[in-house]
């Protein structure tokens, strides 16, 4: 379980990207978190795993505080928390294999991972992992050759061999058209299902959010605007707090 | 049509600049005392260095071989030497890696002043420490790759991809996996095209160093010079020319391949 207890962040320009907010996502669950460009879903999201710090507040994960912790603590616990990128983040001169199985660094040594001293299992993992995205004859090309929504699925393979149990996701399909959206979208939705994996999803369309999540999310200036079913947030609902804007977004890049 | 609606608006402050340049380039020659007069008035002088120059003494090739493959020796270990202690450290040259700027910071002002002191002053100085020889030209090759090497590193880790590090930094990697997962594969290619390249460099320079004695072929060349054998000097330039050609065309049939 993910836990906000009143968590803010204020930038160093003194913007406020999270205003006191407060709230608890249960294992399983798939949460879509929507709003206009600035609302602060992506720090909402990077803070979980620390990759923004906050402010003020304590964000607690199955017990433990990822605020509180020290560096080591840190990224053991980010060991439990995979990361999809609008931008998939991958190393593109790399091969798909490597890339995935940088899934596991959390796991080795300095020593072990420099010199590519890798176990059996985790290979195996990486190939579990790219059979369940269904790339699996792509393990040794390089990584620049294969097409946004690929590229996308390996990152997705890379949180899989990390054997996390939940997985943010900035943005996964910005950057992808329509077709391959709904993919990538069902990907997410079978991990959750299948696994039980905790998915938190930043989007851009309402329309996807309503379709795939068991929970939507909605943050204006850093509050929570909104917080419900998908049933919950008709149009009228999200019109009157967001105003027509908000259906048009998915239109947007950024 | 007006000038400023074109593509030439510009135009004006470009010729301003042009003619800076012109004026800047006439008072640096008058303040030098450049005199373009003394190419014409010497051309006895001229004449003879060329008569010599142009009828090489093929005879003595045989004996600046050796010399030759000294000077690629020395070219060789001051290349890996330069090379092995500048690629790590240049790391720390970059926030990118440290995240401080106070190290950084540190880091680029002392790869910056061993760049700044010129090569054949600290040839001049080895050859005070170690004495005339090969030793001295590898030293000062070594430290002369270095520089040229940690500038070139620095700002190429500058330039990578950031978005992986973020994603190593998700699953939690440490800072120096992070460096080889993430960085290295993606300037490897480019770090070994330097090398050729700073390869390529030591060779000429080295040409130059055994002036100061340091080894290798440039004392022959400065010999010959001593000596106004303008004919084995000759041969001697030849020569160089040759390799640097072989050596260039091999580096580059490398390089093109590594990209």
């Amino acid at each position: 379980m993910i836990e906000f207890k009143d968590v803010s962040k204020k930038y160093p320009s003194g913007v406020m990207g999270l205003k006191g907010i407060s709230l608890q996502i249960g294992d399983g669950e798939f949460v879509s978190i929507i709003g206009s460009s600035g609302a602060g879903k992506s720090t909402f999201l990077r803070s979980i795993n620390r990759l923004n710090d906050i402010t003020d507040g304590q964000i607690i994960i199955d017990g433990q505080s990822i605020t509180a912790a020290n560096k080591r603590q840190l990224r053991k616990l980010r060991r439990h928390i995979g990361m999809i990128f609008q931008t998939f983040n991958l190393v593109k001169k790399s091969t798909v294999q490597k890339n995935v199985l940088s899934g596991r660094l959390g796991y080795y040594s300095t020593f072990k991972s420099l010199i590519g001293w890798f176990s059996k299992k985790d290979y195996e993992l990486v190939k579990d992992a790219l059979e369940r995205v269904g790339l699996s004859d792509k393990l040794h090309h390089r990584s620049d050759q294969l097409s946004g929504g690929q590229q996308q699925r390996v990152s997705i393979a890379r949180t899989l061999v990390q054997q996390a149990s939940i997985i943010l996701a900035d943005e996964p399909v910005a950057s992808l058209d329509p077709i391959t959206t709904q993919k990538i979208m069902a990907d997410l939705r079978k991990i959750n299902q299948e696994l039980g994996k905790t998915v938190i999803v930043n989007l851009h369309s309402v329309e996807l959010a309503r379709k795939f999540s068991t929970r939507i999310i909605g943050l204006k200036s850093g509050e929570v605007v909104f917080d419900g079913s998908p049933v919950e947030a008709t149009d009228e609902v999200l019109t009157r707090i967001y105003g027509e804007e908000i259906f048009k977004d998915g239109e947007d890049d950024a | 049509m007006k000038l400023k609606d074109t593509i030439h608006r510009n135009l004006p402050g470009q010729l301003l600049i042009l003619l800076l340049v012109v004026i800047a380039i006439a008072m640096s020659a008058h303040a030098t005392g450049a005199d373009f007069g003394l190419f014409i008035r010497n051309h006895r002088q001229m004449g003879i260095f060329m008569g010599y120059f142009m009828r090489p003494d093929w005879a003595f090739f045989s004996r600046i071989i050796d010399p030759m493959i000294l000077t690629l020796r020395m070219a060789v270990v001051g290349t890996v030497l330069g090379s092995v202690t500048a690629i790590p450290l240049s790391f720390l040259a970059t926030t990118i890696v440290t995240g401080n700027r106070a190290v950084t910071g540190i880091v680029r002002l002392l790869m910056n002043i061993i760049r700044t002191v010129p090569t054949l002053l600290l040839a001049a100085l080895f050859v005070a420490i170690f004495g005339i020889g090969p030793v001295t030209g590898v030293l000062t090759l070594a430290v002369f790759s270095f520089g040229i090497m940690s500038k070139l590193m620095y700002d190429l880790i500058e330039t990578i991809d950031l978005s992986p590090l973020e994603a190593a930094e998700s699953v939690g990697a440490n800072p120096v996996q992070i460096v080889v997962w993430s960085i290295v594969p993606q300037i490897s290619h480019i770090v070994a095209s330097y090398i050729l390249y700073v390869f390529e460099i030591n060779i000429r320079a080295s040409t130059i160093l055994g002036y100061v004695g340091a080894g290798g072929i440039g004392v022959v060349l400065n010999s010959a010079l001593g000596l106004f054998r303008y004919d084995r000097v000759s041969v001697i330039i030849l020569f160089i020319l040759a390799v640097i050609f072989i050596v260039d065309g091999i580096s580059e049939f490398f390089r093109r391949r590594l990209t």
